[in-house]
């Protein structure tokens, strides 16, 4: 039996109009990977404002592409929409279900994710929550914790399948577990069958990008891809031993090929030999890869490792407000002036009492990308126009938003000829919120027994 | 040998998790990978970034997509949410790494990626004028 499983969402933002194309060549199911460490912060601020929020919102308009499909029995939807409020999503899942007269389809909502209420008894239980990154111990946390959530694994997937769903939300699931539930429900892969569960993984982490394993972000002869304004998103052809097909619907532009697949393989994974994901260690660096043309790329042999005790957690804490503002430069000596007006802005603003704990100038044009690496030779040849790009970080609100007033009277009282806005807003807004990601681990053992599943049926 | 940056023999990707940048580099043969394994080390990527990169850089192999990740700590200003820099999410980083320039045997000297022909951009560009 081939399982066709389609990767219909990439982030927060991504477009639901080439899910028709994934639905019109068939796939038994289409997931939605929604979530990234900066989705969780951006949702997290939305259910500050609104305690019914907290999911990616554009979660109705791809069930409104794909639930015609989930009703005719055609495909099954597993997303991670859920954010840090599965509960809110699946409501508005079945909203969206009644509106458009669908019924009798069940949705299912994992909970347990969300480690926020109990991170004390996590702390009492032996869970230490130091900082992965810094190694630095949780007292050390800068701030309150804003939201604290596990990635759980694809069980609970399974689970929902299991008990008959045709829509699974949950929160915060690992990306590629999205795909690797279905693949181990349908073709019974155990939970200690490591290749399968680490040539799922793989799949998944193909997919879970969307367009990005199609010809999307290529750094190959980019130009070359067809139709790039129709980029598909991406199938995969999964057999009950492991081994997969990745290709794309045949009615669209995009590109699967070799160099396609190895870009996303490698695409945020740390160690290749090593991919730490809930429920396998998975060893992308075993894998073979053939090009059978015709946009189709067989991946086999992949091998797995026993999973880790832990599952990874991220925590967010509040770390102050941001401004920015730019402006450009003509020629000539456009460098020189921007930095110069950098300087001066910056001096005006300290005249202003104004208080800044961290500044970020950028010349565009010059080494705003690139800094360091930008070669002497490219640093010789004087540009013809530059971009000035100036943020700061402050402590509250309101003197985020007072820094970026302290630019507009330089465009007649800066020295510097040639000083122009860079489209409307040159002040910059009324402050960002910051938030720091304090990534960790949890045993296992105390997330688990919190997970649960449940089905309702729309009515 | 002669001095060539690697972008006329790789390609590239990035990506972020925290305030750690992933960069990996793709070698067009194995002739290619077996120089960048010899060539591209974790100490140069470190001093190529400079200031760019806080942390240790990681090196990790992947011959079976002739492909090197590297692990880059401390690169993104703080990470994603808490970044002030424009490229929060360090994008870009994969082309900054390709500008790197490294000693190639001669007979691979000659070789470059071809560059962007993007006429069909100017097509389409010049058909949204009136």
């Amino acid at each position: 039996m081939t399982v066709r499983i389609g990767g219909g969402q990439g982030f927060y933002g991504d477009t639901p109009r080439a899910v028709e194309g994934l639905l019109a060549e068939g796939v038994d199911y289409l997931c939605l990977e929604a979530l990234a460490e900066l989705t969780l912060a951006i949702l997290q601020k939305d259910r500050q404002r609104d305690e019914t929020r907290g999911y990616t919102r554009d979660l109705p308009l791809y069930l409104g592409a794909a639930l015609p499909a989930v009703a005719e029995g055609r495909t099954k939807i597993v997303t991670n929409a859920g954010g840090i409020n599965p509960a809110a999503a699946a409501r508005a899942a079945i909203d969206t279900a009644r509106q458009m007269g669908v019924t009798g389809i069940k949705v299912a909502t994992v909970l347990g994710d969300d480690l926020m209420t109990r991170l004390a008894s996590l702390r009492s239980a032996g869970a230490s929550l130091e900082s992965m990154e810094t190694g630095e111990p949780f007292d050390a946390l800068p701030g309150e914790p804003l939201f604290a959530a596990a990635y759980l694994g694809a069980r609970p997937i399974v689970e929902a399948l299991e008990q008959g769903a045709d829509v699974v939300i949950t929160g915060r699931v690992a990306d590629a577990a999205l795909f690797l539930g279905p693949l181990a429900y349908e073709h019974g892969w155990a939970f200690d069958d490591w290749d399968r569960l680490a040539a799922g993984t793989l799949v998944g982490h193909l997919l879970e990008c969307s367009g990005q394993v199609a010809g999307g972000n290529y750094s190959g002869e980019w130009w070359t891809i067809p139709h790039p304004w129709d980029l598909p998103y991406p199938i995969a052809e999964v057999e009950a031993d492991g081994s997969a097909v990745i290709t794309k619907p045949k009615a669209s532009g995009g590109r699967v090929s070799f160099d396609t697949v190895r870009h996303q393989l490698l695409y945020e994974v740390h160690d290749p030999a090593a991919y730490l994901a809930p429920d396998v260690v998975a060893d992308f660096a075993s894998a073979t890869f053939d090009d059978l043309g015709s946009d189709r790329v067989r991946v086999t042999r992949v091998r797995g490792k026993p999973a880790t005790p832990t599952y990874k957690a991220l925590l967010a804490y509040h770390a102050g407000w941001a401004g920015e503002a730019r402006v450009g430069f003509g020629w000539p000596d456009a460098a020189e002036k921007a930095k110069a007006t950098a300087a001066i802005f910056r001096k005006r603003v300290e005249m202003a009492g104004l208080e800044v704990a961290e500044w970020c100038v950028e010349c565009w044009g010059v080494d705003a990308l690139g800094g360091p690496t930008v070669p002497e030779s490219s640093r010789a040849v004087e540009p013809p126009e530059v971009g000035l790009r100036v943020a700061w970080r402050c402590s509250d609100q309101a003197t985020a938003a007072r820094v970026g007033r302290e630019l507009v009277p330089l465009t007649l009282s800066a020295p510097p000829a040639g000083l122009t806005g860079m489209g409307r807003g040159m002040g910059g807004g009324g402050g960002t919120e910051l938030l720091g990601i304090w990534p960790t681990l949890v045993p296992k053992e105390l997330v688990d027994p919190n997970v649960t599943v449940t089905v309702e049926e729309v009515r | 040998m002669a001095r060539l940056a690697l972008r006329e023999l790789c390609g590239y990707r990035a990506g972020d998790k925290g305030d750690t940048a992933d960069v990996a580099v793709f070698a067009s043969s194995e002739e290619v990978y077996d120089l960048i394994v010899r060539e591209v080390t974790a100490e140069r990527v470190k001093e190529h970034f400079g200031s760019m990169v806080t942390g240790e850089v990681v090196r990790y192999e992947a011959r079976n997509v002739l492909a090197l990740n590297f692990v880059l700590r401390g690169a993104l200003g703080g990470g994603g949410p808490r970044s002030l820099r424009s490229d929060n999410l360090g994008k870009t980083l994969g082309g900054a790494l390709v500008r790197l320039e490294i000693d190639v045997p001669e007979r691979l000297a000659a070789f470059r990626r071809p560059r962007p022909d993007v006429s069909w951009a100017d097509e389409i560009l010049r058909d949204g004028r009136p």
